[in-house]
């Protein structure tokens, strides 16, 4: 899992019938300082997020289709699995 | 899930069994800004509707097999969706519409 920002909406009509109903973000993976780093994906969303909000994203399909109730089939990897309130990084220093 | 655009197709006529039925497509893999980022490769077209030209996301790995009504195809990269828009306010480089 990782921690990512939402950065946009991803559209698509024609799609794997899986897809119908679902939403597809767009998420920029984040370093812990905050920083968003060039890694993305394409995330199927199961918590409501939105545009602008840190994330918590699995990037496995077992994991994916255990969070996305609708078969053992869907050709799903990455889920936005949770909205991050915090995060409370201890630092030596 | 990545972006794509398919940029050609493949024909194969003799081939593992697995593999009958199932349409391939040339994929350029794209970064965030849909801009070229890596090697062309091969993926299987699970919505049957996609052609070159178009902006795709595609699955990797086993779950591409998954989109596929054989779900044991020996594949490891999926078209599951064609791309209308992408509306990302939030891009790092802007240059998101």
């Amino acid at each position: 899992m990782y921690i990512a920002k939402v950065v946009g909406n991803v559209v698509a009509t024609i799609k794997h019938p899986f897809f119908e109903g679902r939403k597809l973000l767009l998420v920029q993976k984040l370093d812990l300082d905050g920083n968003l780093s060039s890694q993305y994906d394409i995330a199927v969303d199961d918590v409501l997020a939105g545009v602008g909000d840190k994330v918590l994203i699995v990037d496995e399909g077992s994991g994916a289709r255990q969070i996305l109730q609708g078969g053992n089939n869907a050709p799903v990897r990455a889920v936005v699995a949770g909205v991050i309130d915090d995060i409370d990084l201890v630092t030596e220093d | 899930m990545k972006f794509g655009q398919v940029i050609g197709t493949v024909v194969s006529t003799h081939k593992t069994p697995g593999l009958d039925g199932v349409k391939f497509l040339i994929v350029q893999p794209l970064d965030e800004n849909r801009q070229p980022n890596g090697e062309p490769y091969i993926a299987a077209d699970s919505t049957r509707q996609a052609g070159p030209g178009e902006l795709v996301f595609i699955v990797a790995s086993r779950e591409a097999a998954l989109s596929l009504e054989d779900s044991f195809a020996p594949v490891d990269a999926a078209i599951v969706g064609i791309i209308d828009d992408v509306h990302a306010p939030l891009l790092s480089n802007g240059a998101g519409k």
